[in-house]
């Protein structure tokens, strides 16, 4: 293959990768009135700044609601997954061999197939319609994700480390704050990012738990505003962009976790 | 508790129990309740469908009856149609795209990281965002069909997402004969590598299947009408728009797995094939591809999971009323949480498990049979 033809290809995926981006910018940056059919690739006349502002007020309280649920999730979620793969990777009880598998399935399986009894319960327990049913939902469903990442981040730390600690006196908690815990970081950070990506940009749950306005994360209020009728189209770009940024940020700065954590999901650890 | 090893272990157990119990509950127990709720007729009577103590009657597996004969349910089956074919050329984009991207990206070209960067980024957005883009993008009069008109040709026409148009049409009344056909053809592929493998007795079975299939699909099948009369389903092209949007959002994660496949194969394997006279396309076909093949199985089976319970990027492209791009993982939704049938819509969820539980069961097993080999 000729470098002409690679530098080719290179040049058109980047087109077909980048021409969305364009579109968006251009479009949010557009006066409402100048945002035609026709004209859709044209730059802006009048750079219109007037859109993010909109946005920013008309989405402020759902990245709020956002923010708040994802990362109390985040924490909850990475916090019980660091200790679940602490006991699957250095302390297998009888039947962990049997017990992780069944774990991971909860991974994969279509939330349609739980959504009936899992909308009934979280409105029984009175979290109906919260933030807080939501947090609860992604903690416990992101419960197969941590867990198998942690534990196979554990599996790389010697049995030599935990024996020493052991012979040193310290029992299963001690080992876990003086020796596994302190070891974690970079486990936690790629836990996190990928907690953090997963429950910002969901929508199943959030539209089907989450009835009233007030408590709305922000991807149920974009998807409602880019849905409604007759809409300017400046106003849902400015949002998605506003909706896109902290993944994005994640992303950008630390894009190797990120991409660890994607393959983690893959099962492969 | 001799059970147990040591008093350790135990504090593990009981570090993991309470994980343990709330798995149990939100995954297995709420999909046994959903079993049984779709055996009921939950929200046929409208009045039930939303009172506080609804009269539920078990009435078997009447639902499932209903969603693949039924006649009010067609809608249903045009969906199992849309998601077989979103799934088929949603992974053949991934793993297309993908894969030529991470070739070229393999050969070291200038800027690598930033070309990485930017084929990976759609991953870290929301389907409700890359949704709301190629919506826009996908404007019948605007977007993608104006593109044409900058480099001075006519605008195009399509009616990208709202196209009634439907290709390849099958009568649901055929479908037990091809699923037939399709399952004979592959038994036929295993008997096959069976034999060139010296595994006589395995190539026997296959073969005995393939024919006892195929006979059945010539005499019963052909007179197997699930349907009182010829109902068409095909592609329906309003989908193109989102199988475009959904490679644009995945293929890049073929990509990172393809380039981590290719960055593994060591350079003396493709010296050595230099030296002995391939020229770069026997390379790839006979050394490259082959050793990628498990990544590709594992991508298929990730994405297949994935495509199988889209929702959310055909919400926000489409809207959740748009028919013509409807999917089952939608179709619960609108039929349990707008229609209020409830009990439908447990059945419809039951299926889309599964579905899944097709793909997923048999990786999960054979990824952890060869990681207790390891």
């Amino acid at each position: 293959m000729g470098r002409v033809l690679q530098y080719a290809v290179l040049f058109v995926a980047t087109l077909f990768f980048l021409l969305p981006v364009y579109l968006v910018i251009v479009t949010a940056l557009k006066e409402p009135s100048a945002i035609t059919l026709s004209s859709t690739w044209q730059l802006p006349k009048v750079w219109y700044w007037e859109s993010f502002a909109q946005a920013w007020i008309a989405f402020l309280p759902k990245l709020q609601n956002s923010f708040f649920l994802t990362v109390i999730a985040t924490l909850l979620s990475a916090m019980l997954g660091s200790l679940n793969g602490y006991v699957l990777a250095k302390w297998k009880f009888p039947g962990a061999n049997i017990v992780f598998p069944l774990m991971l399935f909860g991974m994969f399986i279509p939330y349609q197939a739980v959504l009936i009894p899992l909308f009934q319960f979280v409105r029984e327990i009175g979290l109906g319609g919260t933030l807080w049913g939501l947090i609860l939902v992604h903690v416990v469903y992101g419960l197969p994700i941590t867990t198998l990442i942690f534990r196979n981040y554990y599996a790389e730390i010697p049995d030599e480390m935990i024996e020493a600690g052991r012979i040193d006196g310290a029992g299963f908690f001690g080992i876990y704050s003086r020796i596994v815990f302190p070891l974690s970081v970079p486990g936690f950070v790629v836990v996190i990012i990928w907690q953090f990506t997963q429950i910002w940009n969901e929508f199943l749950f959030a539209v089907t738990l989450v009835s009233s306005p007030a408590n709305q994360p922000i991807t149920v209020a974009l998807a409602q505003l880019a849905g409604g009728e007759a809409v300017k189209w400046n106003l849902p770009m400015a949002g998605a962009l506003l909706a896109a940024l902290p993944t994005l940020l994640v992303y950008i700065f630390l894009g190797r976790y990120f991409i660890r954590g994607l393959l983690a999901g893959s099962v492969k650890g | 508790m001799n059970w147990f090893r040591n008093k350790d272990t135990l504090y593990g157990f009981l570090v993991i129990l309470p994980s343990l119990i709330l798995l149990g509950i939100f995954v297995y127990g709420f999909i046994f309740q959903t079993f049984y709720t779709s055996l009921t007729d939950w929200g046929r009577d409208p009045a039930q469908a939303l009172s506080a103590n609804p009269q539920i009657r078990f009435i078997g597996f009447e639902n499932y009856r209903e969603l693949f004969t039924g006649f009010v349910d067609a809608r249903f089956r045009q969906d199992l149609v849309n998601t077989f074919f979103f799934t088929v050329f949603f992974i053949l984009g991934c793993l297309g795209v993908g894969l030529g991207l991470a070739i070229v990206l393999d050969r070291s070209p200038k800027g690598e990281g930033f070309f990485r960067t930017i084929f990976l980024f759609p991953m870290s957005l929301s389907f409700i965002v890359t949704g709301t883009i190629w919506r826009w993008m996908l404007q019948p009069q605007g977007g993608v069909n104006q593109l044409p008109t900058l480099v001075g040709l006519p605008k195009g026409e399509f009616a990208w997402l709202t196209s009634r148009e439907q290709i390849w049409q099958v009568s649901w009344n055929d479908l037990p004969f091809i699923t037939a056909l399709v399952v004979s053809v592959v038994l036929v592929f295993i008997a096959i590598a069976a034999f060139r493998g010296g595994e006589r007795r395995r190539g026997y079975i296959a073969t005995g299947s393939a024919a006892l299939l195929l006979l059945w699909a010539f005499t019963l099948g052909r007179t197997l009408q699930p349907l009182p009369f010829d109902e068409l389903h095909g592609f329906n092209l309003a989908f193109i728009g989102i199988i475009l949007a959904a490679v644009w959002q995945m293929s890049g994660y073929t990509m990172a797995l393809y380039l981590a496949g290719l960055r593994g194969i060591p350079e003396e394997l493709r010296e050595a094939a230099r030296v002995d006279g391939a020229s770069e396309w026997q390379l790839y076909q006979r050394i490259i591809f082959p050793l990628l093949a498990p990544i590709t199985l594992s991508a298929m089976i990730i994405l297949g999971h994935i495509s199988l319970k889209i929702f959310d990027l055909i919400f926000a492209m489409a809207g959740a009323d748009n028919a013509p791009t409807d999917v089952p993982a939608l179709l619960m939704y609108l039929t349990t949480f707008r229609a209020n049938q409830i009990a439908k819509g447990a059945a419809i969820g039951m299926i889309l498990l599964l579905l899944v539980a097709a793909v997923i069961v048999p990786y999960l097993y054979s990824q952890l049979k060869s990681e207790v080999r390891r």
